[in-house]
């Protein structure tokens, strides 16, 4: 490590300086949420800044973001700190303004919408219900930004029911403004509206082109209502407390047993570009592979033609065989996302294994191997998992130790010198028995044998959880909550 | 030390003039990198106009553009320079014999005379301003990387038997990455990083617009539309700008006016490499309501 970085998370002051010290509160911001910013990083956004004014709020956010963001995974997590921190640092923000300017929360705040609702007339100020429904109507018909941002603010206005100290989170005001404003009926009308002008009914490949474009354009509304309420919630709360609200962790550390379904979206997008990396990176090192011990006997031998001189040295092959990889996994409840990520992981590697064979269990346990084979889209067959295997044998209730059994009594014997096997689960057991003898007979036969446990260390063990009991047998024991460390732990399987 | 582009906005207009499309981002941060005289990484997927950028700029500056292509295995002698070894002991021999003693012969065939200049170094020599791409960096090693880092951070090259050569020019560095694998940190600190995603439907409309010739506003239009409704579907491999642009260029020799399910279903594999994501999108596409997973 050079001096630099050991230095990495001193911020430089900016003496007095207005604009640095924006910059520098700004900073603190995005390490409080996990992103990474090196001294380096933070003196180049101090020139950047010099050169992109604040109030073009657009180029400011990307100039601050290609110096200060590095990873694409983090933008996000860089967006949302950037939202908050500069919601109230609006066009007409002036450096050197002790504090900023609480927007006006009750009448007149229609000095910065214009454009917004001009055509209704009204300026945008105090519609009525029925004016800010057909607002709302024409501005997903258009497609007009600014159009939107006026219904955003009307509509927070009017129906999220903010009072300043309340309690209560973003998505409470969310809630009651996207209830009212009944956005799935307006796209219903929007849609069928398409079908009259074109005086024939459209075809579904048609319908879902203008469903997905009206869709996007909800979305981009949905945006604008969210950034409306965090503009007045931070002008409420301030904005250490709103970003430390809305902070989330970033993707490859999201926990696969706590996901949110926004979250599991992110994964599973998160998943391709991993497994792609991860297997360029493990051909490379098998390409590349470190050389493996000298060949004594065929040094020798090759040296014969130099005159016994040992000129060509002679090395074993460092992997001799790929392992066979066995993937015993509990697919109930809260680990069935953890499951369904690891064995996309593994299939996608399987080049680097000789075999892979999936074993899927909750009380019952059934091979799913033949649902991976000669299928190109790996989640196709992890869906077909979750909804063909014959896992259940009682009530569905996690039994490790019966569902071991089945597989003792089924695979036990097919357990070779070169099978790695991995079992996947939190080990949560009902109190059943956990029959952790079969383990031990396991490993006798196995290379090795893995747990991993997607649960944090400090739960293992308690309540029903018997993970040590089976842990004794096991070759190593691994905490794999996300995908930072399941990434990890299969790169150095193979 | 004058700058290249005097806003944002103007640099935008420029590239457009030159069929380059751009948006705040990427217009901000090429302008950001002449001002801070910093390299740009620029990562993202396959065919979102990263290699285009480079040259784009190289032809509105009017710099020359000069191109490392990366490749496993890229080394030092490739990339950056390399003695030209078969010259040198032609004039070892040729001095032969000679009683010169062997500093002096040394320091001749260790000059200029006998160095091959490689992309790198050629930069970094260059007397007009230039713009260098080191394109694929994610291709080569992270070892090799190393053999980056100090012309990015000072543009200046070591060579032992010649000293540090300072660049005559700050050249403008694109490094573009496919993003296979994960540059190191200390790569990424000395640039400036760019994130060139699919771009959105307005911008790719005006993308087929300007790239295709003889297409209708009304198809390009529809082209757009239709690759947006596929990037939403989860496939393996979404459509790049690229097979955007090979897709409009194709309908526009079928002659088509309006993308219907049987024109996009008999042309989708222009779009699509995997069967698998061929077949999931046809069947989504044929479904109204679209129920995405
Ligand atoms: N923003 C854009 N404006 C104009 N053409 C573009 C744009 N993005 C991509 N293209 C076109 O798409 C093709 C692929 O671009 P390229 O730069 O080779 O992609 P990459 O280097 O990202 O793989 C080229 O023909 C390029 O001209
Ligand atoms: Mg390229």
């Amino acid at each position: 490590m050079t001096v630099t970085d050991a230095a990495a998370d001193a911020t430089p002051k900016g003496v007095g300086d207005p604009i640095l010290d924006l910059l520098n509160g700004f900073i603190v911001q995005l390490r409080a949420a996990g992103l990474p910013v090196s001294l380096t990083e933070n003196l180049d956004a101090m020139q950047a800044i010099r050169h992109v004014p604040l109030e073009d709020r657009e180029t400011f956010k990307y100039a601050l973001a290609a110096t200060l963001v590095k990873h694409h995974n983090h933008w996000k997590a860089f967006e949302t700190v950037f939202e908050v921190y500069f919601s109230l640092r609006g066009d007409d923000y002036q450096i050197g303004d002790e504090l900023v300017e609480l927007p006006e929360m009750d009448d007149d705040e229609q000095g910065d919408q214009q454009g917004s609702g001009d055509q209704q007339g009204g300026g945008g100020e105090n519609l009525t219900p029925e004016e800010l429904a057909e607002m709302l109507y024409q501005s997903l018909m258009r497609g007009d930004q600014q159009m939107m941002r006026g219904v955003a603010r009307q509509a927070v206005k009017r129906y999220a029911g903010m009072e300043p100290g309340r309690p209560v989170g973003g998505t409470y005001y969310l809630y009651r403004t996207l209830r009212n404003l009944d956005i799935d009926g307006v796209l219903e009308r929007l849609l069928e509206q398409e079908q009259n002008e074109d005086g024939e009914a459209p075809s579904d490949f048609e319908q879902r082109l203008a469903r997905d474009e009206y869709q996007s354009r909800a979305n981009q509304l949905q945006q604008e209502i969210e950034a409306e309420i965090r503009r007045r919630l931070v002008a409420d709360r301030g904005v250490e407390a709103m970003a430390k609200t809305l902070r989330k962790p970033l993707p490859e550390d999201v926990d696969f047993m706590h996901a949110s379904r926004e979250e599991m979206a992110s994964l599973r997008k998160a998943i391709w570009p991993l497994t792609r990396k991860l297997a360029a990176r493990l051909q490379r090192k098998r390409r590349h592979g470190r050389k493996g011990p000298l060949d004594f006997r065929r040094t020798v031998r090759a040296s014969l033609s130099y005159g016994g001189v040992p000129a060509e040295p002679k090395f074993r092959n460092p992997r001799p065989h790929k392992p066979e990889i066995f993937v015993i996994a509990d697919i109930s409840g809260s680990v069935a996302a953890f499951a369904r990520f690891t064995l996309h992981l593994v299939y996608a590697i399987s080049g680097q294994f000789s075999k892979v064979r999936a074993f899927v269990f909750i009380d019952g346990l059934d091979e799913v191997t033949h649902m991976f084979e000669g299928v190109e889209d790996i989640n196709e067959a992890v869906h077909r998992v979750n909804t063909e295997a014959d896992v259940v044998w009682v009530d569905g209730h996690s039994d490790y130790g019966h569902a071991l059994g089945v597989f003792w009594e089924k695979y036990g014997n097919e357990i070779g010198a070169r099978t790695s096997i991995m079992i996947l689960g939190d080990a949560r057991n009902n109190y059943h028995a956990s029959e952790s003898w079969i383990i031990k007979a396991m490993n006798e036969k196995a290379r090795a044998v893995h747990w991993l446990n997607p649960e944090p260390q400090s739960y293992w063990d308690t309540g029903d959880s018997i993970v040590g009991e089976y842990a004794q047998h096991c070759d190593g024991t691994f905490e794999v909550r996300n995908l930072r460390q399941l990434e990890a732990f299969v790169d150095n399987l193979a | 030390m004058s700058h290249r582009f005097s806003d944002v906005a103007a640099l935008k207009d420029e590239l457009a003039g030159v069929d380059y499309l751009s948006d705040e981002g990427i217009a901000g941060v090429v302008y950001l990198a002449d001002r801070l005289q910093k390299p740009i990484l620029v990562e993202g997927p396959a065919g979102t106009g990263k290699t285009q950028l480079a040259k784009s700029v190289s032809e509105i500056t009017g710099a020359r553009l000069i191109r490392l292509q990366c490749y496993e295995g890229l080394d030092e002698a490739k990339a950056l320079y390399e003695w030209n070894y078969k010259k040198q002991l032609l004039r070892i021999q040729a001095e032969g014999g000679s009683d010169e003693d062997w500093t002096d012969l040394s320091d001749d065939i260790f000059s200029d005379e006998f160095l091959l200049t490689r992309p790198l170094l050629e930069a970094i020599r260059a007397e007009e301003p230039v713009v260098l791409l080191i394109d694929e960096v994610d291709r080569v090693e992270v070892e090799t990387e190393a053999l980056l880092l100090e012309i990015l951070s000072d543009y200046q090259v070591s060579i032992p038997e010649l000293g540090t050569l300072e660049a005559k020019q700050i050249p403008l560095v694109f490094l573009t990455s496919n993003n296979t694998r994960e540059l190191s940190e200390a790569l990424k600190r000395r640039c400036l990083y760019l994130h060139v995603d699919y771009p959105d439907m307005e911008r790719e409309k005006t993308i087929v617009l300007t790239k295709v010739p003889d297409i209708t506003e009304n198809l390009a239009g529809q082209v757009a539309r239709v690759v947006r409704s596929i990037r939403q579907i989860e496939l393996k491999k979404h459509p790049s700008v690229s097979e955007t642009l090979d897709w409009a260029k194709t309908l526009v020799l079928l002659g088509v006016e309006k993308i219907d399910e049987q024109t996009a279903a008999s042309t989708i594999n222009i779009l699509l490499k995997y069967q698998s994501d061929i077949n999931k999108a046809l069947k989504e596409l044929a479904t109204a309501d679209g129920v995405t997973p």
